[in-house]
């Protein structure tokens, strides 16, 4: 199987969704030179500057503009450049998008794909550097998923292409250039279906994206003192492949749940509840959250370094559950 | 440029429907028959009417909160429209939308809307796929002034005039957004000069005449339709009634109200038709017979229309349906 990173991979993506569906088009800021992560790059010369739209820097336009030739016959992919920015368009998402079919009954279709370089990493600061993932699970209407490995990446952005309702896709910054098998035929991941990146029998650890890489190396860590940690991906919020969560919990009787936005009313927070109402009775001891504190992402690096998620993190909380 | 006798006279019964649909469903709103708010474009008429005269069936329209007159002069039926007033199952979005949040996509009218603005985005994203398809169709995106005031109105414009698309945006200034007079928001004194600083066409136009309306919105029109993009008109009217039902417009005068009944877009349109011989008033009294009796049948349609069963609440969020939460 080839190895692409995940950048690559979702470029791959798009340029296969771009071949099989002349309707798919590219807008963004910046992104016929593929800025500002290389996941556009040399779309243009595929398919040139009608499908491959340098949008000015207006997000309500870009995103309600994408709501409006989505409704009226296009498939437009949306690069938001950092997903900070969609409180700039935060109308056009949650009022608009998200509404579009149910608020008119089900006339409309709105097949529109968000993508949202997203993540704390490098210094961003303050306005490059959030998950704001659980602000869209919380708006009904829109789907979500959360991919943790080129392969996802790509067929999760396939699928939402696909679908002819609007998704968003977050893509964790810091992964763009993490490598990973990606098969050579055409295959879509459906939205809901999580998956286990690692099995193991003592304690279940439900991660998002770059979470996943660092629970995987805390089970790493932990399997040399003979603890066998399993990591599911849910891979996608909304739907969510609850039933997956709970086969995993019911098997281990423990829970960790490992994100990177903030602690407060988060989408670990949901997802914890998730596991109380379908597993209460399985569990052996209470769930344990891993997540940033309810801060704005610092600048400096040892700063930053504090409030980032880590494996570290994760041994501790297993550990917790074990206690 | 002028409108011939057959269109001045379905403009003149077109602003009569949306005229007696407004003040029949005040009267409904009034007697507690419709749920919810209510926001009616009495003296408005003109604009709405004039502007889709303009327009093909497949054209588009983007509308505002105040919006059953841009959808009636669009051509959507009144059952459907006033059956989703009354939150009745088979209303045109079977109860979801109501008066505020209402579409109809047979007639290309994609939506009311409770936020200001908001179609002046949605407008571009039309035009981009009008162009795609080369399908040489138009769309006009209806806001007050008081939207003309935020961001979306200027992130619209510019993006339709830098990709040259074909969308009219087409400013109602009613002097008032909800109860603060435009001279005090509004900078510059005019919103269609704002078209200037997008380097793309700007006219006022006097917007209680249906005429200069009809024909401001066939110039823009013609222009998108031939590829050289959008324009921006503003039609100056005058809101007879309170911003929503039930307002008691302590904020103006009443000689304003006065004013608006004096320059009536509906009478001044009956007086020319007199003037040039097209309508006599028992043509007259027939073309109001026929909408009354419109009105009537989608009065007794909506009145008789189950109402949605509660779980339908939770359909049509997605295509398929039921999804996993």
């Amino acid at each position: 199987m080839p190895v692409l990173d995940m950048g690559d991979a979702l470029n791959l993506a798009l340029r296969e969704e771009m071949r099989r569906d002349p309707r798919v088009y590219c807008i963004g800021e910046d992104i016929v030179l593929g800025l500002p992560f290389g996941v556009t790059k040399g779309l243009v010369d595929e398919f040139g500057p009608e499908r491959v739209l340098n949008a000015p820097i207006s997000e309500a336009a870009i995103v309600g503009s994408a709501m409006g030739a989505a409704v009226t016959g296009l498939v437009p992919v949306v690069d938001m450049h950092f997903a900070d920015f969609v409180t700039c368009a935060m109308d056009e998402v949650v009022n608009q998008i998200a509404k579009s079919r149910y608020m008119f009954g089900g006339q409309l279709d709105c097949p529109l794909t968000l993508r949202m370089p997203y993540g704390i990493g490098r210094s961003g600061g303050g306005h490059h550097s959030n998950s704001v993932e659980a602000w869209f699970v919380n708006t009904p209407g829109l789907k979500v998923c959360i991919p943790s490995t080129p392969a996802d990446a790509r067929g999760l952005l396939k699928t939402a292409i696909r679908d002819p309702d609007p998704v968003l896709v977050f893509e964790h910054r810091g992964l763009y250039r993490v490598t990973g098998e990606v098969p050579e035929a055409e295959t879509p991941v459906p939205l809901g279906a999580a998956d286990v990146k690692r099995p193991g029998r003592d304690v279940t650890v439900i991660a998002t994206a770059r979470m996943v890489h660092a629970s995987l190396e805390a089970a790493r860590r932990l399997a040399e003192e003979g603890v066998e940690v399993e990591v599911v991906d849910p891979r996608s919020l909304v739907p969510l492949d609850r039933e997956a969560l709970a086969l995993s919990v019911r098997r281990t009787h423990r829970a960790v749940i490992a994100e990177e936005g903030p602690m407060r009313a988060s989408v670990g927070a949901w997802l914890a509840w998730v596991i109380m109402e379908d597993c209460f009775d399985d569990l052996d001891a209470p769930i344990v959250r891993v997540a940033a504190p309810d801060v704005p992402i610092p600048f400096s690096p040892p700063l930053e370094g504090f409030v980032t998620p880590d494996a570290d993190d994760v041994v501790a909380a297993v550990r917790q559950t074990l206690k | 440029m002028a409108p011939g006798p057959d269109l001045l006279l379905q403009m003149y019964a077109g602003m009569l429907r949306v005229r007696l649909f407004e003040e029949r469903v005040r009267e409904l709103f009034a007697n507690g028959r419709l749920p919810g708010f209510l926001h009616t474009s009495i003296g408005q008429e003109a604009c709405a009417v004039g502007a889709c005269a303009a327009l093909r069936a497949d054209d588009y329209v983007l509308s505002t909160h105040r919006g059953h007159g841009h959808l009636i002069a669009k051509g959507g039926a009144l059952r459907g429209l006033m059956a989703e007033l009354y939150g009745k199952a088979n209303g045109v979005c079977h109860g979801k939308g109501g008066s505020m949040h209402l579409a109809d996509a047979s007639v290309n009218y994609l939506g009311a809307n409770g936020v200001l603005a908001a179609g002046c985005v949605l407008a571009p994203g039309v035009g981009l796929s009008i162009k795609r398809r080369g399908s040489a169709q138009v769309v006009v995106t209806f806001f007050g002034d008081g939207a003309a005031n935020r961001g979306p109105f200027h992130e619209g414009v510019n993006l339709a005039a830098v990709w040259t698309l074909p969308v009219v945006f087409f400013c109602e200034n009613n002097r008032w957004a909800s109860s603060t007079a435009s001279s005090l928001s509004a900078a510059g004194g005019s919103i269609a000069a704002r078209a200037a600083g997008y380097g793309i066409p700007g006219e006022t136009v006097d917007g209680n005449d249906v005429l200069a309306v009809w024909e401001a919105t066939t110039r823009a029109v013609l222009r998108a339709r031939r590829g050289e993009g959008p324009s921006l008109i503003e039609a100056r009217t005058i809101r007879w009634v309170g911003h929503f039902e039930g307002d008691a417009q302590a904020y103006r005068t009443k000689a304003e109200v006065e004013e608006g009944r004096r320059t009536d877009p509906l009478a001044r349109l009956g007086r020319l038709l007199e003037a040039r011989q097209l309508l006599d008033a028992a043509h007259a009294g027939r073309i109001r017979a026929g909408v009354v009796a419109e009105i009537d049948d989608a009065v007794a349609h909506a009145e008789t229309s189950p109402l949605p069963a509660p779980q339908d609440a939770l359909a049509d969020l997605f295509a398929s349906y039921p999804w996993s939460r």
